[in-house]
């Protein structure tokens, strides 16, 4: 089935936050941000910006009524600074004007007299002093440090990873509206509407009920819209709450890019000992991540480096301890994959260290350790449907692995200006909120005297086409077409207490919870069958009231009309909860995860080593789909998380300047990957798997586990450089960029700077 | 262009994505009217000045819409799976649609060429590459230019208004109406206003200045053909687009690989949009088209109070963003010699991305030679110092030198004291002195590869 959106996509009727009709009486809103990374605040003169005509108000932190706080899981994060700064562009002031460009021009009026404070922008020097978000965690199991004495081999290194700015097309923004009693409206472009509500309610002092938020889709999230659209949403429903009037802000690209957060980057220690036949026996690490100025979901996203350290190996000695450092950056946030993808990338850059001294490939040190059924995780869970080996097989065979690397060792005996690399991406990902409260979801159906279907739940649409999956869900549960059923926008009246749209397990929470909707419903209307029929074995088959074998002449029209005249009940609102999930903190043990999803990909790459510029040239996969509910749209999701996987590991360099300034500060300086690109080849293959209970219809969540097969395009261009250079003495640091490609393919032949120049 | 068309007209198709050009999200079709045809090229809204409408057929995607069903674009895109979360998708249609108004060949590599501007973060684009292949099969049987349009509206590639179009536009010419064409350079010479060509450039160095500011607008002002030739000497008109050069039989005749570098030059709507004049006169350190015409040895033609003067080139740049030409100066055009026969001439572009980037360094070389010997070698380098450089003293270096590594050694020694770079967000200074020597060797890798190891 087709995305349902795409009809209205291509027409470009979609309707997104910034297309909404605008109300009467409309303000703009802008902020005014922190010229500085770290500082404490002397004055603000707001004189020249409240002169400036069409101005109506400028809002600071002392117009507050509630809380000047919108941390989620600590709070540390203010809404307007007050008393210090902590980043630069943090917002200090908002300019609340009659036109968006005099709100805009008024910004720029303002004038902030800021003491300077240091500014650290190094994770590492921030442990170092001490400035952590919480304290360190540790996951483990076996006697790490003891087995090391019984390694045969033992390897110690460091690698980094960037961080990555999400880019959805659709930059932050939100619009609020005045309605009776004090209560606000708010359109928001968040994955997270309770979020949004409880941190909107909070500052402003009010219940959540006075709060409604209404999201019809967004032009793309990544993970940037879930905690991150809170202070949008929070800045609007202040001037709302202020001035009674309807208050719109959608941020420009360089804004957006500026004061908002990433993905987290890291630096990380590491040590691996193998024994003889390659097994990996003992790996500890030490994990650095740059949470930027406050908490954000920088708690979580560190959890989620701990359970993915081991990536997709079977590791029977582990001990990773992971630090979140507070640094005078944007506070970092969610980004699909959600600090898994980090974790995994130094499990692998252990691996490749061990290869390349060992002189073996690290595809046999990957092989020799896959997880296999049974296996116990570090975390205590056990390795339940267990695809590892399965999908490492299908590939290496189906894509044949050893003439791929026979190719490459051919292509570079012959070439000497260009070279090719390959690696092998074997990935696992845990699928649930690692928070087991969050693993719920509810879904409300109403059927219409008509006939047709109305459906809600928590979940938001953001191109990953949940909703298509809504509608596939429901079409099938009431077994009626899907031309019936409307998709109603995500709403806090409608569904309460959601958790945000994330985890990749929004179809699978929101899904299920459908289905139990579904199934109350059907279960009634079959009631309203028997007793009109005079039979028992009565079901509903493509909208038909059949009678055992039989279709009777009872349709879903007048079967609906009857259960309304009966006043049966036809709305039903639903509520799930992942059953069997349960973690202890205080042991670290447990079993966090409704069930794993795992893969194998096989990249190629090719280095002009000329110009340090590259190509990945292929991605094959076998991918554990489970029972792939809808190909279509799990295709698009694994094509598209594997090139921004790629462009993760590849060309995306965020820089920042000893300062704290984002120097790659717009499209024109922060290059994502563009269609020229892209692998020529990207093949997926759907493993078909047994998939889970816990996922719907068996059709396991999809959207974050294929963004880590592009940490294989890392290694592969890494072996390129390495077959040219095999003395090159190349840092595990991530992005590839083709400055590090260049300097690292002539590291010993630097051009030196002339001592004169003329 | 793109307020006009969302806050002024309230079509809300065209999104906002970045509003400098980068992102594609607000692409729409610009159609002019010339020699008895429509020609369509698509344009980034967002830096468009919405004067350069004068006399155009300005197509968003409501404009291309049929009622109630899907245009043959749209049909490939939902059929592949094309669209996620659609913030793009608009712009990819409407940009397909431009392929499908060309008047080039339709094949695949050209439909990926309409897009290569337009930045999807969802996709993987390959859904979208399946989308084009099967366009590119719908459009196989397409007429020429001439009947092109009938039947594109005939096979539902585009609503039936679009038949129409020619006769309108024909209309806009007739004597009395409001003409088709901006006033030209000639006129209003001597007044403070702001030229403005394609704003490409003006509209993201200064968006908010330029939105207050006096402008001029000067884009298709020509009054001659954008590109001609007189004997050895070729001219081209300060208005020349990035893609009128690349379309150019003259200049194809003598640079064969030029579409190859003008691939590197941005994307298709900045192309169809940045003019020559434009990229010269802001003066980038960094600019391909002024780093490709040094190596040329161009000779700049201002016009001002109705006297010509000529300028070479090499002598514009004063330091970064200073110009040896006075404020009211405009640049009717410029003129070079044509390289002997035999002569390679090379233009060399590394970025992060290859593709839709700004250059870390760029370099361009005109080499001739006699047997073993380097006869001539032009060589102009960007991104290493505040101007964009001609290498005068490495490229007089080379002049009657042997082709072989050793030389070129010799010669990077030299441009190593020629260039400046300063560490940005571009490259550091070693990277950007590394790149030099690299692409020093990468214009005369063809000359050694055989008998030499570059490496």
């Amino acid at each position: 089935m087709q995305n349902i959106d795409s009809f209205t996509h291509v027409r470009g009727e979609s309707l997104y936050l910034d297309d909404l009709p605008i109300v009467n009486g409309t303000l703009y809103a802008c902020v005014f941000g922190s010229p500085v990374a770290h500082g404490r605040i002397r004055s603000l003169d707001l004189a020249d910006a409240r002169n400036l005509p069409g101005v109506v108000r400028i809002l600071t932190a002392r117009d507050i009524p509630g809380e000047n706080q919108i941390g989620g899981i600590i709070p540390d994060e203010v809404l307007l600074a007050d008393q210090t700064v902590d980043f630069w562009g943090m917002p200090i002031a908002l300019v609340v004007a009659e036109t968006d460009e005099i709100a805009r021009r008024a910004a720029t009026l303002i004038r902030a007299d800021i003491d300077p404070l240091p500014v650290v922008t190094d994770p590492r020097e921030a442990c170092a002093l001490g400035q952590l978000i919480v304290p360190p965690r540790t996951f483990q199991t076996g006697d790490a440090e003891a087995a090391f004495a019984d390694c045969d081999y033992i390897f110690e290194g460091r690698a980094d990873s960037g961080g990555q700015e999400h880019l959805y097309l659709e930059t932050q923004g939100a619009y609020a509206i005045p309605l009776e009693n004090g209560n606000i409206r708010l359109f928001s472009s968040t994955q997270g509407p309770t979020a949004v509500q409880r941190a909107v309610a909070r500052v402003l002092g009010l219940g959540m009920h006075k709060i409604e938020i209404d999201v019809t889709r967004l032009g793309g999230g990544f993970g940037g819209k879930e905690d991150g659209a809170n202070l949008w949403a929070a800045l609007v429903a202040l001037a709302t709450h202020c001035l009674r009037r309807p208050v719109k802000y959608v941020l420009h690209r360089m804004e957006d890019l500026r004061m908002t957060g990433k993905r987290h980057p890291y630096t990380s220690d590491f040590k691996i000992g193998l024994t003889k036949d390659l097994k990996i026996r003992a790996y500890t690490a030490s994990l650095y991540q740059d949470a930027g100025a406050s908490a954000d979901l920088s708690p979580a996203v560190l959890e989620r480096s701990l359970f993915h350290a081991n990536n997709t190996y079977f590791i029977p000695n582990l001990r990773v301890t992971a630090y979140s450092c507070r640094t005078n950056l944007p506070s970092n946030t969610a980004f699909r994959g959600f600090g898994g993808p980090q974790g995994m990338f130094v499990i692998e850059a252990a691996i490749a260290k061990a290869a390349e001294e060992l002189g073996v490939s690290a595809l046999d040190i990957q092989r020799a350790n896959l997880l296999r059924e049974g296996d116990a995780f570090h975390y205590g869970q056990v390795a339940d449907g267990c695809e590892a080996e399965a999908c490492w097989t299908d590939a290496a065979t189906r894509y044949d692995l050893p003439e791929l690397q026979r190719e490459v060792d051919e292509f570079n005996r012959q070439n000497k200006l260009k070279k090719k690399g390959l690696a092998v991406m074997p990935i696992c990902f845990g699928i649930s909120f690692t928070k087991k409260w969050m693993n719920q979801a509810r879904a409300l159906v109403h059927l219409y005297a008509d006939g047709s279907v109305g459906v809600s739940t928590g979940a938001v649409e953001m191109g990953q086409g949940v909703n298509t999956k809504m509608v596939q869900v429901a079409a099938r549960c009431l077994s009626v077409r899907p031309e019936r059923i409307k998709i109603e926008p995500t709403n806090t009246t409608r569904i309460a207490n959601t958790s945000p749209t994330a985890a990749s397990a929004t179809s699978d929470l929101n899904g299920k919870a459908l289905q139990l909707a579904c199934q109350a419903l059907t279960e009634r209307l079959l009631g309203v069958a028997r007793a009109r029929l005079q039979a028992e074995e009565v079901s509903i088959r493509n909208e038909v009231v059949w009678v055992g074998n039989k279709p009777s002449d009872l349709g879903w029209n007048d079967l609906i009309l009857e259960a309304y005249q009966q006043r049966v009940c036809l709305s039903e609102h639903a509520h799930y909860a992942t059953p069997g999930i349960h973690y202890d903190p205080t042991v670290e043990k447990g079993h966090p995860f409704a069930y794993h999803v795992y893969g194998t990909a096989l990249v190629g790459t090719t280095v002009d080593c000329l110009r340090g510029t590259y190509t990945v040239d292929y991605v094959r996969v076998t991918h554990d789909f489970g029972q792939s509910m809808n190909t279509i749209v799990d295709r698009g999701q694994a094509e598209g998380a594997i090139v921004q996987g790629i462009g993760w590991m590849t060309m995306e360099d965020l820089r920042y300047n000893a300062d704290g300034r984002l120097l790659s500060n717009a499209l024109s300086t922060y290059k994502i990957p563009d269609i020229y690109s892209v692998p020529p080849v990207l093949d997926i293959h759907f493993l078909e798997t047994a998939g889970s209970d816990y996922a719907i219809f068996r059709s396991k969540a999809v959207g974050e586990p294929p963004l880590m097969y592009g940490i294989g395009a890392y290694f592969a261009l890494r072996n390129a450089v390495r077959a040219f250079n095999p003395s090159s003495n190349l840092p595990f640091d991530a992005p590839m960029t083709p400055e590090k490609v260049l300097l690292s393919l002539y590291a010993d032949a630097l051009v030196p700077t002339p001592e004169v120049a003329s | 262009m793109l307020d006009f068309i969302r806050a002024n007209q309230h079509l809300t198709g065209t999104k906002t994505g970045c509003r400098e050009g980068d992102c594609g999200a607000c692409t729409v079709l610009v159609g002019e009217w010339a020699d008895g045809l429509m020609h369509y090229r698509s344009m980034t809204s967002c830096l468009m000045p919405l004067g350069n409408a004068k006399g155009r057929h300005i197509v968003t995607i409501e404009g291309l819409n049929r009622p109630n069903t899907l245009n043959v674009v749209q049909q490939a895109m939902v059929d592949e799976g094309g669209t996620q979360c659609g913030f793009c998708t608009v712009g990819f249609v409407v940009s397909l649609a431009g392929y499908c108004l060309s008047h080039k060949d339709p094949t695949p590599q050209q439909g990926i060429a309409s897009i290569d501007g337009n930045i999807c973060r969802c996709t993987g684009y390959k859904s979208i590459e399946r989308a084009v292949d099967r366009i590119s099969t719908a459009l196989r049987e397409r007429p020429a230019p001439t009947d092109a349009l009938p039947w594109l509206v005939q096979q539902g590639f585009l609503p039936d208004y679009f038949a129409q179009i020619p006769q309108r536009m024909a209309q806009l010419e007739a004597p009395g109406a409001n003409g088709l064409h901006a006033t030209g350079i000639h006129t209003d010479a001597s007044t403070d206003a702001v030229l403005v060509g394609g704003g490409t450039d003006l509209y993201v160095q200064r968006p908010e200045t330029m939105r207050h500011a006096a402008v001029r607008h000067v884009f298709r002002a020509d009054e001659q053909p954008p590109v001609w030739r007189e004997d050895d000497i070729v001219s081209i008109g300060g208005a020349c687009t990035a893609a009128q050069l690349g379309e150019s039989p003259v200049l194809l005749d003598h640079f064969p690989d030029l579409p190859a570098h003008l691939k590197l030059v941005s994307s298709t709507p900045i192309r169809n949009m940045g003019t020559l004049a434009g990229n010269l006169i802001n003066a980038s350190p960094i600019g391909d088209l002024t780093i490709w015409f040094l190596a040329l040895d161009a000779q700049l033609v201002f016009f001002r109070d109705n006297v010509r003067r000529i300028v070479p080139l090499r002598d514009l740049y004063r330091g970064y963003k200073t110009l040896n030409k006075h404020p009211h100066d405009v640049l009717e055009s410029l003129f070079f010699t044509l390289p002997r026969p035999g002569a390679q001439f090379r233009f060399e572009k590394v970025c992060k991305r290859t593709y839709l980037d700004i250059a870390s360094v760029n370099s361009a070389a005109l080499i001739e030679t006699d047997g073993d010997r380097i006869h001539r070698a032009e060589l102009s380098v960007g991104g290493v110092a505040p101007v964009p450089l001609y290498l005068a003293r490495t490229s007089a270096f080379l002049a009657g030198k042997p082709l072989n590594p050793h030389t070129l050694e010799e010669a990077n020694a030299i441009a190593q004291t020629e260039i400046s770079p300063i560490g940005d967000v571009r490259g550091s200074v070693a990277y950007k002195r590394l790149l030099v020597r690299q692409l020093l060797k990468a214009h005369f890798a063809t000359f050694l590869s055989e008998t030499h190891n570059l490496s």
